[in-house]
């Protein structure tokens, strides 16, 4: 025999097979007569999500509609997955602006690190999931993109409690 | 009124074909949608509801998918075997049917039409006959597929087959042994005179229900395809509509199955209490016992779908209740349960049968009822005292467990 085999002794009054048949059949069958309450029906109901839920990005802009991202470049730094591509200019008047800003979504992982750096608050996680696509270079969002989403800012924090106490 | 001419015999004939054959495909493809639908409610799930009202549409869906699939042969599958094998699994499960009554009779004015599609004076032998074939296209495809999950499949479809086939035949006996009769007609006849043979037969009805189980591979027996065993079973290397076409034979063996407890136990088209539809066919085309009307033969046909519908539900809900018997516990119910029980119950039936017609108490509603009161003793015993860990928990083997527990030396 085995090691360590545990014989379970089962009563033999409790082992009608016909008759426990015929009571699983009553449970079934309960299950079957309640409604169905649990089931969120997906297209047409949503989840509502957290304010710190942290999806796909979302650039911040100018009241203008320029992008509020003066190419520091902390944000590519900062990146643990390095999936932010940021090739900075500069306009007539001095002004640092990005002249290529791509962010690879297949490779990001969602950490926030590049909207907690920001220091103009230009880039942020939106609260948003459904990034479905036709095709893998769809997922690489160039500065235009970014700036036309309309999805809510992730919040990093509570607002009334930063430290999250 | 009489006997149909031959042009509109074969006109009617070829009108209850085609109507039977479109009403029986719809109704497969409302059964798959009714499993999955059964399903997810005992699971507390909402089951497909994407695809018209409720999901209505749903096979007409799947069907299209099938049809645009691609079309799968396995590298060294013996190509004509395996393209044969869902057509011989359907066919079978199709042309079952035409024995079975479906409605009252009908009058027209060309003569008494017949509410079954071939009324074969043994019809007994082709459903038996039939049914038993199905099983080459199991073990075919299995075979053919050149692949070793759906080759086991098919060698447990073809063992379960054979062991189940012979339970079958013998609970077909009792109704043998009190119908005097193997016409599907005269059966559902002999019903409507007197019980539904559900009463004097109730321990036969559990038999048959339990062997059309594992005739149909529905889940407590489902052998040949045990998903969390061998894949799927004889049909993994099917795709698209040869794949289609092994469900739809499934689904079809399952109203098959209803249709013929229906038939067998329940009455048939009979609707119960009322008289006004005991009307029979005759050889020379009159219709014996009252006036037939259209409507007598609507009802009966709509009562006859609802019965034939409450027997698909209840294999449905037994499939999602009973979880997989192990493949030891299949065989051992079959050789040595079912088999000597059936033979027990035909010999204690037909010697209480004797006895009956010793004391004078000829075929008729006195006979069934004292047939009725044998069989819920039987089955009371069958129950509470045969059943307790005798026949399914360890299926015997409990009893021999010490000594193969015995350490080894």
């Amino acid at each position: 025999m085995a090691i360590g085999v545990k014989k379970v002794e089962r009563p033999e009054a409790g082992s009608s097979y016909l008759r426990a048949t015929l009571k699983g059949m009553g449970l079934t069958f309960r299950h079957l007569a309640t409604p169905i309450t649990v089931s969120q029906q997906y297209p047409e109901e949503k989840w509502e999500l957290a304010p710190r839920m942290r999806g796909t990005h979302r650039m911040a802009v100018h009241e203008d509609g320029r992008a509020k991202c003066v190419a520091c470049g902390l944000c590519p730094t900062v990146c643990p997955a390095n999936c932010i591509k940021l090739v900075p200019a500069e306009d007539e008047n001095g002004e640092r602006y990005a002249a290529v800003y791509e962010i690879d979504e297949f490779r990001c992982i969602f950490c926030g690190y590049c909207q907690e750096v920001c220091p103009v608050e230009a880039i942020h996680l939106g609260v948003h999931y459904e990034a479905a696509e036709y095709s893998r270079e769809r997922f690489v969002y160039d500065l235009e993109r970014l700036c036309e989403q309309d999805h809510p800012f992730t919040q990093l924090w509570d607002p009334e409690d930063p430290a999250s106490e | 009124m009489g006997q149909l001419s031959t042009t509109a015999f074969l006109i009617s004939s070829a009108l209850k074909v085609l109507g039977v054959f479109t009403i029986w495909l719809l109704a497969v493809a409302g059964v798959t949608l009714a499993e999955r639908k059964v399903a997810a409610w005992i699971q507390d799930r909402s089951g497909p509801n994407r695809v018209g009202p409720w999901g209505t549409f749903q096979p007409l869906a799947d069907g299209l998918k099938n049809f645009v699939k691609e079309e799968n042969l396995p590298a060294g599958a013996s190509r004509w075997l395996f393209y044969l094998a869902p057509v011989i699994s359907m066919f079978p499960a199709f042309v079952v049917f035409a024995v079975i009554p479906f409605a009252a009779p009908l009058a027209t004015p060309w003569g008494g039409v017949n509410m079954v599609i071939a009324d074969l004076p043994i019809g007994f032998l082709f459903i038996v006959a039939l049914g038993s074939l199905g099983v080459y296209g199991l073990v075919l495809g299995g075979w053919a597929s050149n692949s070793k999950y759906p080759f086991l499949g098919g060698v447990r479809a073809s063992a379960q087959m054979i062991s189940y086939e012979v339970a079958l035949g013998l609970s077909l006996v009792p109704i043998l042994m009190l119908s005097g009769n193997v016409s599907l007609p005269g059966i559902v006849h002999q019903q409507q005179q007197s019980l539904w043979f559900v009463l004097p037969l109730l321990v036969g009805l559990l038999f048959f229900t339990i062997s059309y189980f594992a005739e149909t591979n529905r889940l407590p027996f489902d052998m040949p395809e045990a998903e969390s065993e061998l894949v799927y079973g004889f049909h993994t290397e099917y795709s698209a509509m040869k794949f289609a076409m092994f469900m739809m034979a499934e689904y079809s063996n399952l109203i098959i199955a209803s249709a013929l407890i229906v038939t067998f136990f329940f009455g048939g088209w009979d609707i119960p209490f009322w008289t006004g539809d005991d009307l029979r066919y005759a050889a020379d085309g009159s219709i014996a016992g009252g006036q037939s009307a259209w409507w007598i033969t609507l009802l009966t046909g709509l009562a006859y779908a609802l019965k034939v519908g409450f027997f698909v539900f209840l294999y449905i809900w037994v499939r999602w209740t009973v979880p997989r018997f192990r493949y030891d516990q299949v065989m051992a119910l079959g050789w040595k349960i079912l088999i000597p029980l059936l033979v027990v119950y035909i010999i204690v039936l037909g010697a209480v049968m004797l006895l009956l017609e010793g004391a004078g108490i000829t075929f008729g509603t006195r006979y069934l009822l004292w047939l009725t009161a044998l069989n819920l003793i039987l089955m009371l015993g069958i129950m509470f005292w045969l059943d307790r860990s005798r026949i399914i928990v360890g299926t015997g083997w409990r009893q021999m467990r010490p000594q193969q527990a015995k350490p080894r030396g």
